[in-house]
């Protein structure tokens, strides 16, 4: 079981019961292969630093997981068939990663705070 | 006392620069998080891209995580590869 973290951009013409449904699919994927559910994210709609698709906004969606290694192959067929998804991005977190996150999630400011000012 | 010793009232300014460091090491970060823009947005230039480690001051190690955390906020569309007035 390793740690990972999922990204993915959704159209922004998902309407919010469709955007959560599309949530639920992928994360009752990583469940129902084994793993479990760290955290979500749904950032909601965000304006693109470039144009996908001829798109300039997307809905941004994070989802920290743990799986099997194999699972992401399987998982990255089904994000690629599905025509919503405009662009995903999968990372394997280290245990400086998941201890970032975890800090982050629990609102204390992150080691970051400081070097961003100097 | 020797005659040509020179007394200067103020005393000269040494062109010292400050050394340089890597704010990684010094404050202890482990990870650099690619989602967080705006802390990426330090370690690129204007026009998007990458600033050399000549001038951050990052040691190697931590100057290709940088590296890699800019390249996958770019692909994921947080930051752009090209532009005009970034910052």
């Amino acid at each position: 079981m390793n740690n990972y973290e999922l990204m993915v951009i959704f159209t922004p013409v998902l309407s919010d019961d469709e955007f959560k449904s599309q949530q639920k699919k992928y994360a009752k994927m990583v469940t129902d292969t084994g793993g479990s559910v760290v955290a979500e994210n749904a950032w909601g709609l965000k304006s693109l630093a470039y144009s996908i698709q001829k798109k300039t906004t997307g809905l941004y969606w994070v989802l920290e997981y743990t799986a099997a290694s194999d699972f992401n192959e399987k998982l990255k067929i089904q994000l690629l068939r599905d025509e919503s998804v405009l662009r995903h991005l999968c990372t394997k977190l280290d245990k400086y990663a998941v201890e970032y996150n975890a800090r982050k999630r629990s609102g204390v400011k992150s080691g970051n705070q400081k070097a961003v000012e100097a | 006392m020797a005659k040509n010793e020179i007394k200067y009232l103020t005393a000269i300014k040494a062109d010292k620069r400050e050394k340089k460091f890597c704010r990684f090491k010094k404050y202890g970060i482990r990870y650099i998080d690619y989602k967080d823009v705006e802390f990426l947005k330090k370690f690129i230039n204007e026009q998007g891209r990458l600033l050399p480690r000549r001038i951050t001051g990052n040691s190697l190690k931590f100057q290709r995580k940088v590296s890699d955390a800019v390249k996958k906020a770019r692909q994921m569309s947080l930051l752009p590869y090209v532009t005009d007035l970034l910052k």
